[in-house]
């Protein structure tokens, strides 16, 4: 077991698999010798070589594009995506490309690449660096798309991301990049828990809190806090955003009868939406208030001065708690 | 004094410039080097004239100095650096007229401060106050762009709207050498040569995309690449303000007249790091620096300045004056700046009100106040 930070973690599953598998490589903007703007692939160049680990011309279709190409070679593409709001250029191939080649060819084809994406807000930077484009992919099928929180789940999760033959989009918070956890190092990835599963992170009887992601940090302060005050919330990490590992959110939801949902990225068409109308769908008879979102607004995202305001934090969610819980009601007379 | 110049991208002989040479009419040693087509385009520029780029050189330097501190200070949240770059901005900048617009990346704070935007306009979107720097209406120059090439597109979008209306407005698109892998750029020069829009593209090759050197954009000189587009190119010496100057015009005059898209390739260099959150340590070779700061456009102006007898104390005091005036200017009003209001965060999402959106600020102001509620006599 080490102290790792959620940067390091990733890098040392990075450096795994490319020891693991000689068809994995890894393509991006300023990898090499940088090591990546956050850092995230530090030294790899040096010990793996240029050709495994790439320096991409600044172009995300390009780096997309050409990843196709790569698996249909027989390679296992690690693509990384600067910055959240950068992704937009590879859009297409993305979901065009990526997402429909194993449906488009019934199986002859796999596309076993990696996107890995930098998101979130909360560290002040400029325009289009704060970006949570996750919903855009959920609503892609054909994608895998996940969210890690910590750093362990940080370490396999990239590990399995690039194992799968399914192209994974691989949403990592860059708030938390610093942040340090215990990381089993000799985790076996067949016993490790699956890429698609939900996690129970923190468990409780009155409330059910959904969250993923920089998120998952904030829920869990949440609830401790609410604990303090005799509420008691079950806190679920989703992990996976696409597919939602439903059966764990509805047995919570069944048990607590309250659902509040959290992420930072904007309510309109969010994921919150669809675990909010999925979940009263399946469970509807248990639930004791309706479900409640706790996002970010639905504004672009503001200059850094206000970031604060439009992320989610532990009152906003416990706001919302409340709110499910009765115990006030700050929307009540609000038209539109 | 431009229009009565012969032009020389457009002689039949000659009509696409191609990257081999270099525009130079100032060596690095402050040598004026005369060019039979070039000087025409900067004929008017006399001892007031090079002065007054001294001018602006020196205080653009100036403000990267200051703002770059204000970043150290917290006072700005990021910075993008320009220096070296000087002579490609002020070169390019100064050879616009009024009515031309402009599309820059993020480096372009020293086109800004030409064109007429207030040092705490440019200041504000580093600060996080904003995001957007000017009016881009008032100085006929669009706001900073973040996503690499994009802007591209936007200034081909322009000049074609430029050729719709008949209008003699010129456009200008600034990026840098990495720029060019994006698709954004190479749809632009697609759509610039098929519609002849009045746009010049104007590359600063400062060598470097954050930690990526040139060589891994492109694997011929980047003034090379727009001939395949059909569009005429010229690589000039991006730290010899006049060869700058001289290029800028002959192609806003292409431009002017008809003549169809230009692409300037301005070979520069980056002295500083990408921005103040990066570390060039990891990446460059300090003999790299050392070679092209004995090529530092300021310092090359001086010396052109210094051989004609017009570096006199009186100038160097003048400039040294206003480059302090616009630095302090620069400091007062950041440090002084407003913080923006919480419930700011909701506006202009759309031009007309949307119920949506003023029902979640609604609710947020509600949240808010309830953190403020009065503590009623005796509830404690
Ligand atoms: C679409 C997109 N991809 C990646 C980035 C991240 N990024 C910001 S600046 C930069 C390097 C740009 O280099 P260049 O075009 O040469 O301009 P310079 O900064 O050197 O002036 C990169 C990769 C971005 N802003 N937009």
């Amino acid at each position: 077991m080490s102290k790792l930070t959620f940067a390091r973690a990733i890098n040392a599953g990075l450096r795994k698999s490319l020891e693991n598998d000689p068809k994995v490589i890894l393509m991006g903007e300023d990898i090499g010798s940088l090591g990546g703007v956050f850092r995230v692939t530090d030294g790899l160049q040096k010990d793996f070589g240029k050709h495994r680990v790439i320096d991409s011309p600044l172009a995300e279709s390009g780096i997309i594009g050409t990843a196709v190409g790569l698996a249909y070679r027989g390679y296992r593409p690690v693509c990384e995506i600067q910055f959240d709001g950068f992704i937009y250029p590879a859009f297409d191939q993305i979901v065009s490309q990526v997402a429909k080649m194993h449906y488009r060819t019934q199986g002859r084809v796999k596309m076993p690449i990696t996107i890995r994406v930098p998101f979130g807000g909360g560290i002040g930077s400029p325009e289009h660096h704060s970006e949570s484009p996750e919903a855009y992919f959920t609503h892609t099928s054909g994608l895998r798309v996940v969210a890690v929180s910590n750093p362990q789940d940080a370490y396999t999760m990239i590990q399995q991301a690039i194992a799968s033959d399914d192209p994974v989009l691989y949403f990592e918070p860059k708030r938390r990049y610093h942040d340090k956890g215990d990381v089993d190092e000799s985790i076996d990835l067949s016993q490790a828990m699956p890429l698609d599963k939900a996690a129970v992170v923190n468990a409780g009887s009155d409330v059910t809190l959904v969250a993923y992601g920089p998120l998952v940090k904030t829920a869990k302060a949440a609830a401790q806090a609410a604990a303090d005050e005799g509420i008691s919330v079950e806190v679920i990490d989703l992990r996976s955003l696409s597919p939602v590992d439903y059966p764990v959110v509805e047995a919570s939801v069944r048990k607590t009868g309250r659902l509040v949902i959290t992420h930072e990225a904007g309510q309109n068409g969010g994921l919150g939406a669809e675990i909010a109308a999925s979940i009263t769908e399946r469970c509807f008879n248990y639930l004791e208030s309706a479900p409640v979102r706790i996002t970010g607004f639905d504004v672009p995202y503001p200059y850094s001065k206000l970031e604060m305001h439009h992320l989610p934090d532990l009152d906003r969610i416990l706001d919302g708690v409340d709110r499910t819980l009765g115990r006030h009601n700050s929307l009540s007379g609000l038209e539109g | 004094m431009q229009n009565d110049a012969p032009r020389p991208g457009q002689s039949a002989q000659n009509p696409l410039r191609t990257g081999g040479n270099l525009l130079q009419l100032v060596s690095p040693e402050g040598e004026r080097i005369s060019h039979p087509e070039f000087d025409l385009w900067i004929k008017d520029i006399g001892d007031e004239q090079l002065g007054s780029l001294f001018e602006d050189m020196t205080v653009i330097r100036r403000i990267d100095t200051e703002a770059t501190a204000l970043q150290r200070q917290g006072e700005l949240a990021l910075w993008p650096p320009l220096l070296g770059q000087e002579a490609a901005q002020i070169g390019s900048s100064r050879s616009l007229r009024d009515d031309d617009f402009v599309f820059p990346s993020y480096r372009e704070s020293g086109v800004a401060y030409i064109r007429g935007a207030h040092v705490s306009e440019i200041a504000q979107v580093w600060r996080g106050n904003a995001l957007y720097a000017w009016d881009p209406q008032r100085i006929n120059m669009a706001t900073p762009q973040i996503i690499i090439g994009s802007q591209s597109l936007h200034a081909t979008g322009y000049a074609m709207g430029v050729q719709l209306d008949g209008a003699s407005t010129a456009v200008l698109a600034y990026f840098g050498d990495g720029a060019t892998s994006e698709g954004d750029v190479s749809e632009a020069m697609v759509f610039a040569a098929s519609f002849q829009a009045p746009v010049v593209f104007f590359c600063q090759n400062n060598h470097w995309a954050i930690s990526e050197p040139v060589r891994v954009q492109s694997h011929v000189q980047l003034a090379d690449r727009p001939t395949g587009f059909g569009i005429p190119s010229l690589r000039v010496d991006g730290n010899d303000v006049l060869a700058v100057m001289a290029a800028t015009r002959w192609a806003l005059d292409r431009a002017r007249s008809g003549g169809g898209p230009t692409f300037i390739e301005a070979v520069t260099y980056r002295m500083g790091p990408h921005t103040t959150a990066d570390d060039p340590t990891r990446y460059r070779d300090p003999n790299e620096l050392e070679d092209w700061a004995a090529k530092d456009p300021i310092l090359r102006l001086r010396r052109l300045l210094d051989a004609k007898g017009l570096l006199t104390e009186e100038l160097e005091g003048r400039v040294k004056a206003k480059a302090d005036a616009v630095a302090a200017e620069l400091r007062t009003s950041c440090v002084n700046m407003p913080d923006p209001q919480p419930l700011d965060v909701f506006n202009h999402v759309y031009s007309t009100p949307n119920s949506w959106i003023e029902r979640q600020k609604d609710h947020y102001s509600r949240y808010l106040s309830s953190f403020n509620q009065p503590v009623e006599e005796g509830a404690l």
